[in-house]
């Protein structure tokens, strides 16, 4: 597993909230925002649907609009506006990372990846 | 009675508070409607509750500004009518569509204040898109919001105000800095040494910053160019830079925060069929306005960075103003003093705006050079070569005809991140004057809505 994308350095000290990120239970903070939640968790929120790799935010302010997540049961937040909850599931890796264009349908996408440039994957 | 509709203010950051503060000292109880949950805008975003930590240490030495200006609110908050939480995502026909809670209703209106605010201004360059890279506002937001840094080994590029100040805000809490790459060169800060001089607070602050990073013995470049992100496993590991000599660098790092300056929110003005024109100061279009706030559309006035960009300083003294021009206009007595004083301080905070862009001028150049490859549009994964390419072929001079013709600005943000870059390349690819190539229009819903509301 990466590292985490965010590094706390203040304000740990808050009641922690359970949720499940891609089927794996995690741990975050009471007054995260979802997108918190995911980046301290790992460096993702979502797939671009254009086939350029993953998306983990960028304007945190709500002007972007790169931060839209999934739960599983289809409801879509704006993870950088969005609190998390006890028990939410949130799915990062969605159908998109398998409709690729030339992607087999049963291909699984590795979840490390190797090594490339922006320039390579365009 | 039409008449007695209330007054409606959007936005609840300096500008939005002051103005609503003011129409609730004249007695009417203003309706403000704000996106966010809780008052305080971008520079003084309230921290959720359950956090701890002091005005101090999240506002630095705006720490008693932002404690003002939160406490002035809090003091109105029983006398207005505050819906936070609220997003209008269309405004028109007198009626403003704010969904909250998942729902839309309207919101009938005589007259409005728009307080939107500012995001920051970006040029993308290759790589942008990586996991990892942020604003120099969403650094500071993941900071001041939630305690968090956006990585262990933070690259901030740019330049503006924000570049040096988020730096130290990191360094001060502990936060990793790779390095501080500032686009300005060494050369044309010094110019603007003079110039700044007149506005000792600000250049105080920044000079305080750089002395403070330099102490900590974190590097600090001048007049680099962004060359490419480079990425490992999926997110950015490194940078690569050209630095003021031109020799290439490449910087590891796990997270890089950049930005050039602001740009206004200007979608709600455009709406309201405010007219525009172009700033050559700012290098964009912006809605035409008084110095009291007053615009061509009656029952419409502006306030604060979405009407160009001037500091928290300048919106707290602009909302009060366009306050103080509604409640003229309703045919209120208002204090002729307090009215000139304002305006005289607006007025030198507008001539200062020139010396702070000649202090951070904007690097167009980099736009104007942006590799064909480059992902220009984030939304709609469009490069700077598609883009190029069918402005070209298809004649396409004007930016909205650009953006219909390659989907570029046409995602989900409506162009508010790429749309300066992309005036400036299609500006460059045709060798017209960015004036001439005109401004993306704000389309209702002008954030993302859930299709439910609408159908």
């Amino acid at each position: 597993m990466d590292a985490p994308q965010f590094q706390r350095l203040a304000e740990s000290d808050r009641p922690r909230i359970r949720l499940v990120i891609d089927g794996r239970p995690c741990e975050a903070l009471a007054g995260d925002t979802l997108l918190t939640a995911l980046l301290t968790n790992g460096r993702r929120l979502r797939t671009s649907e254009f086939g350029d790799g993953p998306r983990a935010g960028f304007c945190l302010m709500g002007a972007c609009q790169d931060c839209w997540v999934a739960l599983d049961d289809g409801t879509r937040l704006r993870a950088c506006t969005s609190f998390v909850a006890e028990g939410m599931r949130i799915v990062t890796r969605s159908a998109v990372d398998m409709s690729a264009p030339g992607r087999p349908k049963d291909e699984l996408i590795p979840l490390g990846g190797k090594a490339r440039s922006a320039k390579g994957a365009l | 009675m039409t008449d007695d509709r209330p007054p409606v203010v959007i936005g609840a950051g300096p500008a939005g508070i002051r103005a609503a503060a003011t129409l609730a000292a004249a007695g009417l109880v203003p309706i403000v409607l704000d996106e966010a949950p809780a008052s305080g805008g971008q520079i003084y975003r309230r921290a959720p509750p359950g956090f701890t930590r002091p005005y101090r240490a999240l506002y630095g030495f705006d720490a008693a500004k932002a404690s003002r200006l939160h406490t002035a609110f809090d003091g109105i908050k029983g006398h207005i009518d505050y819906r936070p939480d609220t997003l209008v995502w269309d405004l028109r026909h007198g009626a403003l569509h704010c969904l909250s809670a998942g729902r839309s209703r309207e919101v009938a209106y005589r007259d409005v204040i728009l307080a939107p605010g500012a995001r920051d201004r970006i040029i993308p360059f290759p790589g942008w898109t990586l996991p990892g890279i942020y604003t120099l506002g969403g650094a500071q937001i993941a900071l001041k919001y939630q305690g968090c840094a956006i990585g262990r080994r933070v690259v901030f590029m740019g330049t503006g105000p924000l570049l040096y100040l988020v730096a130290y805000q990191y360094a001060k809490a502990g936060g990793g800095i790779a390095a501080v790459l500032d686009t300005t060169p060494f050369a044309a800060k010094r110019r603007a040494v003079p110039g700044l001089m007149r506005a000792p607070g600000t250049f105080a602050k920044g000079l305080w910053y750089v002395a403070a990073l330099r102490a900590r013995g974190i590097t600090i470049a001048n007049g680099i160019r962004p060359v490419e992100a480079e990425g490992t496993d999926d997110a950015v590991s490194a940078l690569l830079y050209r630095n003021a000599a031109g020799t290439e660098r490449r910087l590891a790092c796990d997270a890089i925060a950049f930005g050039f300056g602001l740009s206004s929110e200007t979608q709600l003005a455009d709406l309201a069929e405010i007219p525009f024109a172009f700033d050559p100061v700012q290098q964009q279009f912006l809605p035409e306005r008084d110095i009291a706030g007053r615009t061509p559309v009656r029952g419409v006035y502006l306030a604060g960075d979405g009407s160009g960009i001037a500091g928290a300083d300048a919106a707290e003294l602009a909302g009060e103003r366009a306050a103080l021009a509604l409640l003229e206009d309703r045919g209120h007595e208002v204090g002729k003093p307090r009215l000139a004083a304002l305006e005289r301080d607006l007025r030198q905070f507008a001539g200062f705006r020139a010396t702070l862009e000649a202090a951070f001028p904007f690097p167009a150049d980099i736009a104007a050079g942006m590799p064909d490859e480059t992902v220009l549009c984030r939304c709609e994964g469009v490069t700077a070569g598609e883009f190029r390419r069918a402005a070209r072929a298809l004649e396409a001079d004007e930016i909205n005809r650009a953006k219909a013709f390659s989907r570029c600005g046409m995602g989900r943000c409506q162009g508010r991140v790429c749309g300066p870059a992309a005036a400036v390349v299609l500006a460059a690819a045709l060798n017209l004057p960015p004036e001439r190539i005109g401004r993306l229009r704000g389309q209702p819903p002008v954030k993302p809505i859930p299709m439910a509301v609408v159908t």
